[in-house]
């Protein structure tokens, strides 16, 4: 990350680390997440779901910070992420 | 005091704790007297920047808690029938008075007409029931406006108070009870949660959450499931719109009052509401004087029009005579209930006077030989 | 039956959920639309108000961004035509306690209920209005609106526009909103806290969110899809908080002005019912 003023507290900062969820039923395909992700983690899939539209899936998900950027841009209310501490949460079904 | 006067005591006095509108002759009485009271009474009057505003903010004010009510006249009336609609696809309680004058139009903003009263019944599009009282006195104008508010609430429902110029510009004694009967808000029974609505109970009317309570409810003027959403489909209008119809037609007994004066052993019957039915009821005295059997049916319930009470009474005289201030509305279903059992003579003042008690005593006469 | 492959886990519950008539998801807006995304931004300023949400009520109008109340899990109103906000006052009003807002779109609100509009930013009654603007009235395929900017095309100006369009944040300011602020659909931070702000702010709050309408006006006016109308909103759009409204006109292909315009504080109209119910009981009866 660039910053044109260096925060006092950047080494102390530890960047947060996120994962991904999709609700790929709900998803639209308007790629809002996918194109204004800030690191890029988001790629549109191959495969279509019931509507007939690609959800996004999290093609880089190492690079993501939690920011929740996907979450609050996404119309659909079909995609958001949560904190990933190292520890691996329960899987969701 | 006044009708006007009287209407406004007897909101206050039903527990009206909310009043908006729109100054309009021979209506804005009512506004003053609300303007002055209720701060009195911790309510709120509020002035909005047309009918169609006043009429919006009383079903909002419902939806609040509050007893609520506007009041107006033909012009104010017209732009009003839109969200009449949504008031009683909501289910929404309120009560809107009309204090009616010549029309069309601006018309004679300052003298009488019942020119609307087939507006009451049919002003809002599509398939509904209305209740629509008329007052024929100030008393009757305060006692009706108390019942108003609580067929708003027993049936979930805008009522209508149908007066007019004469009776809401007169002054006449009124007694004003201690206490008038209060029919409370049907609350349901279900915790406060997550549910959108409620289903009705037996008598076909929903119980009623106020915003605020926890309950988190949807309502939508679109045609709508028992949940409160939106579902635009044949099934669902069929369901839903004939509940609405039915909670009102399936109650008549309760909703519809009468007045009746010698109409046993009667030939002639004269039925009316209103200032009208005043004049009328002169022109029955004037006709048993001269020993004609003559009798008196007074609508205080219009709508739902008492089909059966008249239908049977058609059978048993020679005639009716419906004197109104309009060019014959409530004697068409006068005719439509008599059914051809009994001749229908409609008596039609343009409006901006009374009829004549000679004129009504003269079809009287006719209608007896 | 879906054919993805499986990028993670299935997910159980969206965060927004708490929110949400979810069982209503998906909503109705098109892929592209910006409504979703204002409604979104809407929801995570109301967590981050702190209001309780028992006493938060939502009064939509008809229309696209109209049909919002009904997805929102909160005492929720899907009034007339025009008619959100005369029916908010009303529910405002009758019950102190509550925090009403109206969530509809530039139809509805400007032109059908313009008058209504204007009369209660002149009032100052404690509400805030989120206008969702999307250049046209979507619901019934994309006609002529009064925000349609000068000569832009939709089905019922073929030929194009020949009306000035409403501004909305100086009409608000002129009307006599305390709050008003403008952002577009991809401003969602930003829409977001000023969401917030407006939801705390006491009297007429106004947010205006420009959204793209890809089905409709972007095909008209050849605009591109909804992605293309928000990277759009990268270039056209400049943050100048404070700007003065009066010059905050939007030309078809030109700049979008976004920010906080106007904040000050004067009594409401509660504020003054106060004054007079202290007057009125301080008279002899």
């Amino acid at each position: 990350m660039k910053y044109w003023r260096k925060p006092l507290d950047v080494e102390r900062i530890k960047v947060p680390r996120g994962r991904v969820y999709v609700i790929e039923e709900r998803c639209k395909g308007c790629n809002f997440c996918i194109e204004f992700c800030p690191v890029g983690v988001l790629a549109a899939s191959e495969g279509f779901n019931a509507k007939g539209y690609h959800p996004p899936y999290p093609q880089n998900e190492e690079a993501c910070t939690n920011c929740g950027l996907c979450e609050v841009i996404c119309p659909e209310f079909a995609i958001y992420s949560l904190p990933r501490d190292g520890k691996e949460e329960e899987p969701h079904e | 005091m006044s009708g006007d006067i009287a209407c406004a005591e007897g909101a206050l006095s039903a527990g009206c704790r909310f009043f908006a509108g729109y100054p309009i002759t021979p209506a804005t009485e009512i506004a003053e007297r609300m303007a002055e009271r209720m701060p009195q009474l911790g309510g709120v009057y509020i002035q909005m920047e047309d009918e169609i505003a006043s009429m919006n903010a009383i079903l909002g004010a419902s939806w609040g808690g509050l007893r609520a009510m506007t009041a107006t006249s033909g012009p104010g009336f017209s732009l009003m029938m839109e969200n009449l609609g949504l008031g009683i696809m909501t289910e929404t309680p309120c009560v809107l008075v009309n204090v009616q004058r010549g029309g069309p139009s601006t018309g004679l903003p300052t003298l009488v007409g019942q020119g609307d009263m087939m507006q009451a019944r049919w002003g809002t599009h599509g398939v509904y029931e209305i209740i629509a009282l008329s007052p024929s006195s100030p008393q009757e104008f305060f006692d009706l406006t108390v019942r108003a508010f609580n067929l708003a609430e027993k049936y979930r429902t805008p009522v209508l108070v149908m007066a007019d110029e004469v009776v809401g510009h007169m002054t006449e004694r009124v007694t004003i009870p201690e206490e008038v009967p209060c029919f409370p808000r049907r609350k349901p029974e279900f915790p406060p949660g997550d549910r959108s609505s409620f289903p009705p109970d037996e008598d076909l009317v929903p119980p009623m959450a106020n915003v605020g309570e926890g309950y988190h409810i949807h309502v939508t003027g679109l045609t709508h499931d028992e949940r409160g959403y939106p579902v635009t489909d044949e099934v669902t209008q069929e369901r839903l719109v004939r509940r609405l119809v039915e909670k009102i037609r399936g109650h008549k007994k309760d909703i519809i009052r009468l007045e009746e004066k010698g109409v046993e052993g009667a030939e002639v019957i004269v039925c009316s509401y209103g200032i009208s039915a005043r004049v009328g009821l002169w022109a029955v005295e004037l006709a048993k004087r001269e020993g004609i059997k003559a009798g008196m049916l007074k609508l205080l319930t219009v709508w739902p029009f008492p089909e059966e009470r008249v239908r049977e009474v058609a059978s048993k005289v020679k005639a009716f005579v419906v004197p109104e201030i309009n060019y014959g509305q409530i004697a068409l279903e006068v005719e439509r209930s008599a059914g051809g059992r009994a001749e229908v003579i409609p008596l039609n003042h343009m409006g901006g006077g009374l009829h004549e008690p000679e004129d009504i005593l003269k079809a009287i006469r006719k209608a007896a030989r | 039956m879906s054919q993805v492959e499986k990028p993670t886990v299935i997910p159980l519950k969206h965060p927004r959920e708490s929110l949400l008539r979810e069982e209503r998801l998906p909503h109705i807006w098109c892929s592209g639309c910006g409504i979703g995304t204002a409604l979104n931004c809407f929801i995570g300023a109301l967590e981050k108000s702190g209001l309780p949400w028992d006493k938060v009520a939502i009064v939509s109008g008809i229309g696209c961004a109209g049909r919002a109340a009904g997805y929102i899990k909160l005492d929720s109103f899907h009034t007339t035509h025009g008619r959100a906000i005369p029916f908010a006052t009303g529910l405002r009003l009758a019950n102190p306690e509550l925090k009403v807002v109206i969530f509809s779109g530039d139809g509805d609100l400007i032109a059908i209920g313009g008058n209504h509009f204007i009369h209660a930013a002149r009032r100052n009654i404690d509400m805030t209005v989120i206008c969702v603007n999307n250049f046209n009235y979507g619901m019934t395929g994309g006609q002529v609106g009064p925000t349609t900017p000068a000569m832009a095309k939709t089905t019922t100006s073929p030929y194009g526009n020949s009306e000035h369009p409403f501004n909305l944040p100086y009409l608000a300011a002129a009307s006599g909103a305390v709050y008003v602020a403008r952002w577009t659909t991809l401003h969602v931070r930003r829409l977001e806290r000023s969401l917030t702000e407006a939801l705390l702010k006491e009297g007429f709050s106004f947010v205006e969110v420009i959204s793209p309408c890809p089905t409709y006006f972007d095909r008209m006016n050849r605009l591109g899809e909804g992605l293309d109308m928000m990277k759009s909103y990268q270039e056209s759009s400049e943050i100048v908080h404070g700007f003065d409204p009066r010059k905050a006109d939007i030309d078809l292909r030109g700049k979008i002005i976004v920010g906080k315009f106007i904040d000050i504080e004067k009594p409401t109209y509660l504020d003054f019912q106060k004054e007079i119910q202290a007057r009125v009981e301080g008279e002899p009866s």
